[in-house]
């Protein structure tokens, strides 16, 4: 690369940062304030995509004035969604227990998708270019769009604004006191919900602005929300949660990275080639592990106070009446039972839901009773789902053996990535999950030769004995069962109840000589194994295996299924796992916008059962039993 | 929340007790409706349309066929389950569909282990016939190779030399760039390749792509990006100067679903596989065309084109097996002759793949929109690699 390159480069990662600073600086303020992890963040983004594409397109073409009037509409008008989404559906839910909300904001995700969809149309839509700053200029030689340099300028000066506001005004000092302290600012008599609604209307606004100045780059499309929730979560993570200017920094260093190694492109060295430029694929997520395993808070974040929670603390755990488990040994003989009456589909639903109810029991052990949230659960699943893949192909292995194979490969990824792991707590420690989870995914999405590429492996299946439906479902109901009730044990034994201790009391559980750390770090290992056993059993149910069983969207499954059972019970997971498995199926087959209408059920069990189903039950039917 | 608890209820026990009925021909179709709404909406279109004719002419063996549709959730292993409730609760007597290659490769692979004919309509992936071809698995489409080797004919007629590549970083974009350096340099002595970028597919940072391709100036790009990255590419490359007195080839470019939003933006002179649908004059695809405008009021994209094929490949299976029966129906799926908006078809016996081809031409703008000039019709048959090759490359059966 010569000057002129890297300097050309350098405006590139510059450019590109900007629309991403703004929106991460909307998520970091929101988050900052209402602990809500915003998952319709990004949908936020792509509204405001679309928003500035129709205005532009039909008054911005003539001048520039008309241009950026346009552009700021748009920012206005998804800051006016925002404001109604906190006020009918956010607000009525912060009493719930910790990241219930983000149940709420990822049924938002899937009706703000379908809801886009039905109004623009599927075709991806691209915009005019900005009046004024059509072309591009001289620089060292090289033509660098005009609206680059103009982007580039704008980050600063957003980062200006918002310092402004919040330090030069009283709604902003209350804000920074919300982010440091938000009970203390509710016990000196400030309104919340006014101060709750007013950021997550301007982090709308950041994230809908962010969105509309995209428009001359990129054409409006459905799965710009994806795209750019995750590289946000990144950003605000790397530079420190609620720190604005953290933020702004991460957004340039990972834009600055990316350029560079485009740039870069290929290497040659010890004989082999490293493309830099498929690294991109991962990048960012190489990055934030890098800086939460150097610098736990990010790069300009602060530890956070201890926390004083909102939500009740979770009630000390019960043994289940002699009625409960009388019920449940009653159901689980019906199961058993099952296959005499139905061939039908309905076993393979059930293997659906034995697999994901194991799956989403393991991830809960880690969310309840061990308090780390883990939002990179599916690279355990699929560990030893690849795990067994491979055995069987490669090696050929028979299924029996992965069975208890595949757990122990899945427990050894979580072994090594725990270590790092228990280091952190709370959003920090799920992201550098997620971050392992998605290098996972890019070691299987790009060793073609290996672990098929971004096709994946087929033709696993389970030996004769198992081949048949009715089999291999005893098969995966009675593993699923065993793996469920160990794991219930578990949280029942001593070791359960020092995991139990330091969630609820780091500073006590050390003071009488606990070693949380080395517990949390085995915990975390122990679920991988149960994790990999129902990845084993997934992928002998389908016959085959693809990077998205290591995907974001399936960890993301598995924290809507825990959330809707419930977090605060053990039944929960595998509650919240059956009720989405069947509501998917059934939705997905009866109607066109199928997800629409999932997000909106998803939205109103989330207003009903701020619990959870079974939280919600238990509360019903336990203090009457009581 | 009464009402709620009851319509789960009542879903729940539709799921257990839903009984087929069954006085027709029963087709399970599957897609990813979802995640790629813009090729696929014209492609439900197109099938609909398909079997509104062939239903209108009386259906076949005697019966109506009915299309059961559902989403595959666009991934493999939603569209497995999806598949499998068709086979066991809907008791399809085939699949059809997939869009996706690994999707396509999933269901392929329990087409197999079901022992079910599975028509694979979209999916582009080279190995669902080759490497992992099986018995039940035929494919409509051109794929991946395919289309490469017809956009050769113009990379060496071009003269040039020094190639830059950008593909998106997964299978389709990795087997094309495979096939064109060695279709290429088996047929253009001292052509090099100075550049390769691969973009995360629907991330690309176009400006940064623009810029590393220039920076090794290449006189020549081949491109296999579509849809946003594609739009992407070619918005950043026109600012900043990279097309001029480039030859650049696209495969898919000239394709509906991803040139009409290029509009004025559209890059003038590419080489590339598409669908120029407003002037084909053949009467197959005249009497398509005029069906489908009728029906929908719109124009047809490549999407529409796939799936009307393809129930008409399902309707020719059946009327040529006489029967239902799956056996039957993979014996008369090999060397299955019929008719398509793009002429005559095959499907061939040794590896499965049908001989469909594809539009190829060079782009233009016209009234501020894309189109495709100086095209030529590229018949599927004479872009395939030798049989015996082929052989080397499919298993066994």
């Amino acid at each position: 690369m010569t000057l002129a390159d890297i300097t050309i480069q350098l405006l590139n990662g510059l450019a590109g940062a900007s629309s991403l600073f703004l929106v991460a600086a909307g998520l970091s303020l929101i988050f900052g304030v209402t602990r809500i992890v915003n998952f319709a963040h990004g949908s936020l983004f792509m509204l405001g995509v679309y928003i500035a594409y129709s205005l532009t397109d039909q008054f911005g073409r003539g001048s520039p004035l008309a241009f950026w009037s346009c552009v700021l509409a748009a920012g206005v008008a998804v800051g006016v969604i925002g404001f109604v989404v906190e006020i009918l559906l956010l607000r009525r839910i912060y009493q719930a227990p910790e990241l219930f909300q983000l149940l709420a904001t990822f049924g938002l995700v899937l009706v703000i998708k379908d809801v886009v969809l039905k109004l623009w149309g599927p075709e991806d839509l691209l915009g005019p270019r900005a009046p004024g700053l059509r072309g591009a200029v001289q620089v060292m030689g090289k033509s660098f769009p005009e609206y680059d340099l103009v982007l580039i300028a704008v980050g600063p000066i957003m980062l200006g604004l918002i310092w402004l506001v919040l330090n030069r005004t009283r709604w902003g000092v209350l804000v920074r006191a919300a982010t440091q302290d938000r009970d203390m600012v509710g016990a000196l008599g400030v309104n919340q919900a006014w101060l709750f609604t007013g950021v997550f209307a301007l982090g709308s606004f950041l994230a809908g602005l962010g969105g509309a100045l995209q428009v001359p780059r990129e054409p409006a499309q459905l799965f710009l929300d994806i795209t750019v929730i995750s590289d946000a979560f990144v950003v605000v993570v790397v530079g420190g949660l609620g720190s604005i200017p953290g933020a702004f920094l991460a957004a340039l260093l990972i834009g600055v990275i990316k350029a560079f190694c485009i740039g870069i492109g290929d290497v040659q060295a010890f004989g082999t080639t490293f493309s830099f430029s498929k690294f991109t694929l991962v990048v960012e997520f190489v990055v934030m592990a890098i800086v939460l395993v150097i610098r736990p808070w990010g790069l300009l974040g602060k530890p956070a106070g201890e926390p004083r929670h909102t939500a009740a603390t979770e009630a000390p755990l019960k043994p289940l009446p002699g009625w409960l488990v009388l019920g449940f040994a009653g159901l689980g003989a019906a199961l058993l039972v099952l296959p005499v009456f139905t061939q039908s589909y309905l076993l393979i639903l059930l293997i659906d839901v034995f697999v994901f109810a194991l799956f989403a029991a393991s991830l809960h052990f880690l969310m309840g009773p061990a308090g780390m949230v883990s939002f990179g659960h599916a690279a355990y699943l699929g560990i030893g789902a690849y795990a067994a893949a491979l055995m069987v192909l490669r090696a050929g292995i028979p299924m029996e053996a992965t069975l208890a194979l595949g757990p122990l490969a899945a427990a050894l990824g979580a072994l090594l990535f725990g270590w790092f792991v228990v280091r952190l707590s709370g959003v920090y420690l799920a992201m550098l999950t997620l971050a392992f989870a998605q290098i996972v995914w890019s070691i299987a999405f790009q060793w073609d030769g290996f672990t098929g590429g971004s096709n994946g492996l087929i033709g696993i299946w389970p030996p004769a004995w198992a081949a048949e439906k009715e089999a291999f479902y005893h098969l995966s109901l009675v593993l699923c069962a065993a793996g469920l009730l160990a794991l219930r044990h578990i949280i029942f034994a001593p070791f359960g109840a020092i995991l139990r201790a330091g969630r609820d009391s780091p500073l006590r559980a050390d003071a009488i000589g606990i070693d949380l750390r080395r517990h949390q770090w085995f915990a975390f290992t122990l679920v991988g194994a149960f994790a990999g056993l129902a990845g084993v059993l997934h992928v002998f149910s389908k016959g085959s295996i693809s990077p998205e069983t290591l995907g974001i969207a399936r960890s993301v499954d598995g924290l809507v299924m825990v959330l809707l059972g419930g977090v605060q019970t053990l039944t929960g997971p595998v509650v919240g796992a059956g009720v989405f498995i069947f509501l998917q199926d059934e939705i997905a087959r009866r109607v066109e916008f199928w997800r629409a209408i999932l997000g909106l059920v998803i939205i109103v069990l989330v207003l009903a059962f701020p619990q959870g189903i079974v939280g919600f039950l238990r509360g019903r039917f336990m203090r009457a039993a009581a | 929340m009464k009402s709620i608890t009851k319509a789960i209820m009542l879903a729940l026990a539709g799921a257990v007790f839903a009984a087929p009925v069954a006085a027709q021909i029963k087709v399970g179709e599957l897609n990813s409706y979802k995640n790629f709404p813009a090729f696929l909406e014209p492609y439900k279109k197109g099938w609909e349309l398909a079997l509104e004719e062939a239903n209108a002419a009386g259906g076949v063996l005697g019966q109506k066929i009915e299309v059961v549709s559902r989403d595959d959730g666009g991934n493999p292993g939603d569209a497995v389950r999806v598949a499998e409730e068709l086979l066991t609760r809907e008791k399809v007597s085939l699949l059809m569909g997939t869009f996706p290659s690994h999707v396509g490769l999933a269901v392929s692979n329990l087409a197999n282990q079901r022992k079910v004919l599975f028509v694979a309509a979209e999916p582009l992936t080279d190995k669902i016939v080759w490497d992992n071809g099986n018995k039940y698995t035929f494919r409509l489409r051109a794929s991946t190779y395919m289309q490469t080797a017809m956009l050769i004919d113009g990379a060496v007629k071009s003269g040039k030399k020094r190639w830059a590549i950008v593909y998106p970083n997964y299978e389709y974009g990795q087997a094309a760039t495979a096939a064109f350096k060695k279709l290429l340099a088996a047929r253009v002595p001292g052509v090099e390749f100075v550049v390769e970028q691969a973009p995360p597919l629907g991330k690309i940072e176009a400006g940064a792509v623009a810029d590393a391709i220039a920076q090794a100036k290449p006189d020549a790009i081949f491109s296999s990006l579509f849809g946003p990255d594609l739009a992407k590419f070619v918005r950043e490359g026109n600012t900043r100067g990279l097309f001029k007195g480039m030859t650049v080839l696209n495969l898919l470019a000239g394709e509906p679903e991803y040139l009409d939003p290029l509009k004025d933006e559209t890059p003038e002179g590419w080489i590339v596989t598409g669908y120029p649908w407003a002037e084909i004059q053949t009467a197959e695809h005249k009497a398509f065309l005029a069906a489908y405008q009728k029906k929908y009021n719109d124009y047809p994209r490549l999407g529409s084109i796939v799936g009307y094929a393809t129930v008409q490949t399902v309707v020719a299976a059946l009327k040529k097996a006489g029967s239902t029966d799956t056996e039957k129906l993979v014996a008369a799926m090999k060397g299955l002759e019929h008719m398509t908006p793009f002429g005559k078809i095959t499907y061939r016996a040794i590896d499965h793949q049908s001989t469909m081809g594809a539009y190829v031409g060079k782009l233009a703008l016209k009234d501020g929109k894309g189109v495709m000039v100086d095209w030529t019709f590229a018949d599927g048959k004479d872009y395939l690699p030798p049989d015996s090759e082929v052989m080397k490359l499919r298993p066994k059966e």
